[in-house]
């Protein structure tokens, strides 16, 4: 697997950052990236409302609003606002023979898209990428949350941040 | 009505109530009394006064505070907590300041507070038999660059050097300052040293020992060392009479 790109979003679904890691990729304007990150967001924002089809659901497990007090009575027990067969976690990865999309979103609502290369071992991908995603969140808890000069939402300038991403990016 | 829309009286009696009671049937306003429920009668006001309370915040007999001060163990702090209180402080000064320069100089006055206490809890660590009073410049010195970098940031630092210009001036570098580690500075701010807070523990550490210094942080990054930090210590012209008259 190698990693072609990486964004990272805030949680309105703007464009924090953005990191070309091959050099060979051709540039696109600064409005195309804002555009496809954009888009990329409410791609997952729609995907987390799909369901797959339930076979012979019954009356419990169809979704909230419907029966309020089984509803509240989930809600208390096991502490999950939805039931299980709701779709929390919206777009996770996109496979193509070209490249592969793997998005990760924080539970504070911030995105972490990376872009690779199709990987040959069909088994290991999404272990590699969750690994890269693990690294990459560090990173970005480390130098782009405790620097003072950063202020939320807001791009990231962190010359230590690209250095650090840079170092990540050469040992996937 | 189904079971979760009932709201749930309070207790029957204020003097049933214990300790372990769940806050929705504790004290509260009973429908079935109206306004009464909420008057204070001699048996809900002993409750109220006589009532154990649980203490929600942490103190165990381990924390940091609670240790004997003149204790040898390093007693280690959480890096992450240290950056985010640093970068609170950074963001506090920076908002009462009125440039980088002033920045920087208050940056300095917080850290020499921190270096004139450290300099004491050091020396009363050291114990009153063992420790001794640096009264050289290049001892004091390579105290402050061994032991007393030792304890406060847990490394010694990478080098120190003596200004081949200056008599006066010497340099310790460090090649990541602790707590400017995560810090990377935007270009606009010029060249801006967070661990100008650090050049102000070296300052109140120097100035409490005697050996009058103005000390700054210059960043002078290498290949592959981007954080490396010169700490610049310029001391006073008669504190180099004062070593040229007494060792000479």
């Amino acid at each position: 697997m190698k990693l072609y790109s990486i964004y990272i979003l805030n949680k309105a679904g703007g464009l924090i950052y953005q990191n070309n890691l091959d050099p060979s990729l051709n540039r696109l304007t600064a409005n195309d990236y804002l555009v496809l990150a954009g888009t990329l967001h409410g791609v997952h924002a729609i995907a987390a409302k799909l369901t797959p089809t339930i076979v012979g659901k019954d009356s419990t497990s169809t979704t909230s609003g419907t029966d309020p007090t089984a509803n509240n009575a989930l809600l208390l027990s096991t502490g999950k606002v939805q039931n299980s067969n709701t779709n929390k976690t919206g777009l996770g990865s996109i496979e193509t023979d070209l490249f592969n999309l793997y998005v990760f979103q924080s539970l504070t609502g911030i995105k972490f898209i990376l872009i690779t290369s199709p990987n040959p071992i069909l088994q290991k991908q999404h272990e590699q990428a969750s690994e890269t995603f693990r690294h990459l969140y560090v990173l970005y808890s480390d130098y782009v949350m405790k620097d003072p000069f950063y202020s939320l939402d807001m791009p990231i300038k962190s010359q230590l941040f690209d250095l650090k991403v840079g170092e990540l990016a050469a040992l996937v | 009505m189904s079971n979760d829309n009932i709201i749930l009286p309070s207790a029957a009696s204020l003097s049933t109530l214990s300790i372990a009671d769940n806050p929705k049937s504790g004290f509260g306003y009973n429908p079935s009394l109206g306004p009464l429920s909420n008057t204070i009668t001699p048996e809900s006001s002993n409750i109220l006064l006589n009532r154990k309370t649980l203490s929600l915040t942490p103190t165990s007999g381990n924390s940091i505070y609670d240790k004997n001060v003149n204790n040898k163990k390093i007693n280690e702090i959480n890096l992450s907590s240290l950056s985010f209180l640093f970068c609170e402080a950074v963001n506090w000064t920076h908002r009462n300041s009125k440039g980088i320069q002033d920045l920087e100089t208050r940056l300095n006055g917080l850290g020499y507070q921190v270096g004139q206490r450290f300099l004491e809890l050091i020396k009363l660590r050291e114990g009153v038999k063992s420790s001794k009073r640096e009264i050289k410049i290049i001892d004091i010195l390579r105290f402050i660059h061994g032991t007393f970098w030792k304890s406060i940031f847990g490394k010694t630092a990478n080098e120190l050097e003596k200004s081949q210009d200056a008599s006066n001036e010497y340099m310790i570098i460090d090649n990541v300052p602790l707590v400017s580690k995560f810090i990377s500075i935007p270009k606009d701010y010029g060249n801006l040293n967070c661990s100008a807070f650090m050049a102000g523990i070296i300052e109140g550490a120097l100035d409490s020992s005697s050996f009058h210094a103005n000390v700054t942080a210059h960043s002078a990054p290498i290949d592959g060392v981007p954080l490396r930090t010169v700490f610049l210590i310029k001391f006073d012209e008669q504190l180099v009479i004062r070593e040229s008259l007494r060792f000479n």
